[in-house]
């Protein structure tokens, strides 16, 4: 699964993209924020305050709740401020 | 209808006179542009960088401008938002409109502007003059102004 942060969620992982093996049991987007906040502390960092990530599959706006499905890119980001 | 994202700047003039050539079923036409302040909470800001979802900014630009065409009778429309490092001053997003009467065009820019806001992915970075940095805080008071189109408020 391609994953993408940006904004201040890249800024805190350290990288802007990544293809991460996603383990099977991992199946709504809350269940990945859950899978990689215990990867290590940049993670968790970036996912300390998990209700104001948002999320993109397959570049549509998803709730949490989301199933993942057969994603191909996930994309977590702040709210954002365009405009 | 068009979108386009881009570092460059943009003119106004020639975008309105692009979008309504050859064309006499326009009435109205209404434009918002958007501009960098050079002071963000008290602070004097030296600059602005904007970051944006590739491709999905793009789509989602699309979705927004589709939902106004679904919802108002425009003649023609275009969103233009720029990326990358802005200085106080500097023009950040173009709305254009265009109906054979006012109140389309109005309402229509007003829309696009407040769910350009809540929706497309892109995110503003600031610069103060002393150095400090920090990524702007989404406003409630944006979601709010989004939230009073829910409910199909249109012609």
């Amino acid at each position: 699964m391609k994953l993408l942060y940006f904004a201040w969620v890249r800024e805190r992982i350290g990288r802007a993209e990544e293809h991460l093996d996603v383990p099977s049991e991992v199946t709504t987007v809350a269940d990945l924020i859950g899978w990689l906040t215990a990867r290590g502390p940049e993670y968790a960092h970036a996912f300390a305050q998990p209700a104001v990530i948002r999320c993109a599959i397959d570049q549509m706006h998803v709730p949490q709740t989301a199933a993942l499905g057969g994603a191909r890119e996930v994309a977590f980001f702040p709210p954002v401020t365009g405009g | 209808m068009a979108v386009r994202v881009q570092p460059e700047g943009f003119d106004v003039g020639a975008e309105i006179k692009a979008l309504t050539a050859g064309r006499d079923d326009v009435g109205a036409i209404v434009t918002f542009t958007g501009t960098v302040r050079g002071e963000s909470g008290g602070r004097a800001l030296r600059s602005m960088a904007l970051e944006h979802y590739p491709g999905m900014t793009e789509r989602e630009l699309e979705r927004v401008e589709a939902e106004a065409l679904a919802r108002w009778p425009l003649a023609a429309s275009l969103i233009v938002h720029r990326i990358g490092e802005l200085l106080p001053g500097d023009d950040i997003v173009l709305v254009v409109t265009a109906s054979a009467h006012r109140q389309a065009a109005f309402e229509a820019a007003a829309f696009l502007m407040d769910y350009l806001k809540t929706r497309a992915p892109f995110w503003k970075k600031e610069t103060g003059v002393d150095g400090s940095g920090g990524w702007v805080d989404a406003r409630e008071t944006d979601t709010a102004a989004a939230a009073r189109w829910q409910g199909g408020a249109g012609v």
